[in-house]
């Protein structure tokens, strides 16, 4: 299988007949969970990822008195894979977490300072969680996008008597930057996007980069083995030109 | 990034006296752990790491175990007192995406099929944090896998790269850190450039994050001296 995959990639051809540089067809539904105050469901391909974004009364943290707090988190459940088991996110699962958080952290996409109800008392917080419900590859690009998707159709709840009123909204969240987070794979001395499972299991190299619609990229992540330095501008021009392909999409 | 009213950089220098491209000191020591296989001691200004290998041995549990190569377990770990605020001991999920990505980092340096079936195990301790804490950590592993005797490609050079206010700038601070338009750490192993780490977060254009990595690996060459000089002088006297 191994071999096969390489020959072909390496003649410009994938498993599914895509091109190198090509997504496998995209769907995003949102508002799928009433319960969330947001939410969104996407499918690459065979990849199906739902994140929810539910809003909580927080304290602030003590450095940041005026400013809603973001936190994501992903479960890799057994229902999406035999690779995944049961038990507390591992450490793949908080990786992907923290390269989806740091995306739509650095790129400052929540206007957070929106978000303080009582300044060094009371903020909200914006809870993104990711549930993985199949896998097959290029999970980080898939709920990155299934994040930002979620995010853009969260409502902020009404308060009442220092209480929240979950089916009464006060507005939508504000958005200020919209990141998009494309993964790209090298293979021997060819760049893919968008690996199927098998694909990902032969990549030498994989490179995350999140990208802002002004162009700053505001986030990177490599994945296991080296890459020169050569290799990995290529990889930041190939991320960055494709991130529109996803940009028009939410 | 948070907003400070102090200029992190007056008349080109910075806070603590550098420029730019300046390194923070650096002291290394290898062999600083009695009991462990290697072990060595790295500072970078406020920043403090030991590190420790025990290894290669018996792989517990053992379903884990390889046939066919040595598998790496990496710890990265945090002193409660290390920070301002005190932090809880044990694992969180920063550190858990630290000691991935320092596995990640060191892994390609070592022959790990010469010990198939068995296990070496690094342990990462910061006892000081001052920003730049995961790079110190995988200099101080790297020295301590040398000092076990270890067999690699080469030692693995940390650095950090980034930009203070409007400038690019190499070796970030907790405090630079902190303020700072963005932050780049980086591993690379020394001889051959390959880059083993790259992590990201902030806000640059293409090219200066291009320029940053670039920045990186000319100035980790005095890193990757000190480490070797670190080498030698556990074998002087």
């Amino acid at each position: 299988m191994k071999d096969y995959i390489l020959k072909l990639i390496d003649s410009g051809k994938r498993l599914d007949d895509r091109k190198l540089d090509e997504f496998r067809k995209i769907q995003i539904e949102k508002e799928i969970i009433q319960k969330a105050e947001g939410s969104a469901r996407v499918k690459i391909g065979k990849t199906d990822v739902i994140a929810g974004v539910k809003m909580e009364l927080n304290e602030p943290y003590p450095d940041m008195p005026d400013s809603g707090i973001l936190r994501t988190e992903a479960e890799f459940t057994p229902i999406a894979s035999e690779d995944f088991l049961p038990g507390p996110p591992d450490e793949d699962a908080i990786e992907l977490a923290r390269i989806v958080d740091r995306g739509i952290r650095e790129s400052d996409a929540i206007d957070l300072e929106k978000l303080c109800i009582k300044e060094g008392e009371k903020v909200w917080g914006v809870c993104v969680d990711i549930r993985i419900i199949n896998h097959d590859g290029n999970l980080i690009d898939a709920s990155a996008l299934a994040a930002m998707a979620a995010l853009k159709t969260t409502k902020i709840p009404k308060i009442k008597d220092d209480k929240i009123e979950r089916e009464d909204f006060s507005g939508k969240l504000s958005l200020k930057h919209i990141p998009i987070t494309i993964s790209v794979g090298k293979v021997n001395s060819k760049l893919i996007i968008d690996p199927v499972i098998q694909e990902e299991k032969i990549l030498d190299c994989l490179l995350t980069v999140s990208t802002r619609e002004d162009g700053k990229i505001c986030a990177m992540q490599k994945g296991e083995n080296p890459l020169n330095v050569e290799e990995i501008n290529k990889i930041i021009d190939f991320a960055v030109k494709k991130e529109k392909d996803l940009r028009k999409l939410i | 990034m948070m907003k400070t009213d102090e200029k992190l950089i007056v008349k080109g220098k910075r806070l603590d006296g550098r420029k730019p491209m300046d390194i923070r000191k650096i002291k290394m020591e290898v062999g600083v752990i009695p009991n462990a296989n290697g072990s060595a001691y790295v500072e970078f200004g406020g920043t403090r790491a030991i590190a420790a290998v025990y290894g290669p041995g018996e792989v517990i549990p053992r379903h884990l175990r390889q046939d066919e190569r040595a598998i790496l377990r990496c710890y990265y770990a945090m002193a409660p007192f290390s920070v301002s605020d005190r932090k809880r001991p044990g694992p969180n999920r920063r550190s858990t995406e630290i000691t991935k990505v320092t596995r990640l980092a060191l892994e390609p340096a070592i022959f790990l099929d010469e010990f198939p079936g068995t296990g070496i195990s690094i342990y990462i301790d910061i006892i000081q944090a001052d920003g730049s804490t995961r790079v110190t950590g995988i200099n101080a592993a790297s020295l301590a896998l040398a000092d076990a005797g270890i067999p690699m490609k080469d030692l693995v050079v940390g650095l950090s790269g980034g930009k203070i206010e409007d400038t690019l700038a190499i070796d970030l601070n907790g405090k630079e850190d902190n303020y700072s338009n963005a932050d780049i750490p980086i591993a690379f192993i020394g001889s051959t450039k390959e880059i083993t780490l790259l992590q990201m977060d902030g806000r640059l254009d293409p090219k200066e994050v291009k320029e940053i990595i670039k920045n990186v690996l000319k100035t980790g060459e005095q890193v990757y001296k000190k480490q070797q000089e670190a080498l030698k002088n556990r074998y002087k006297e």
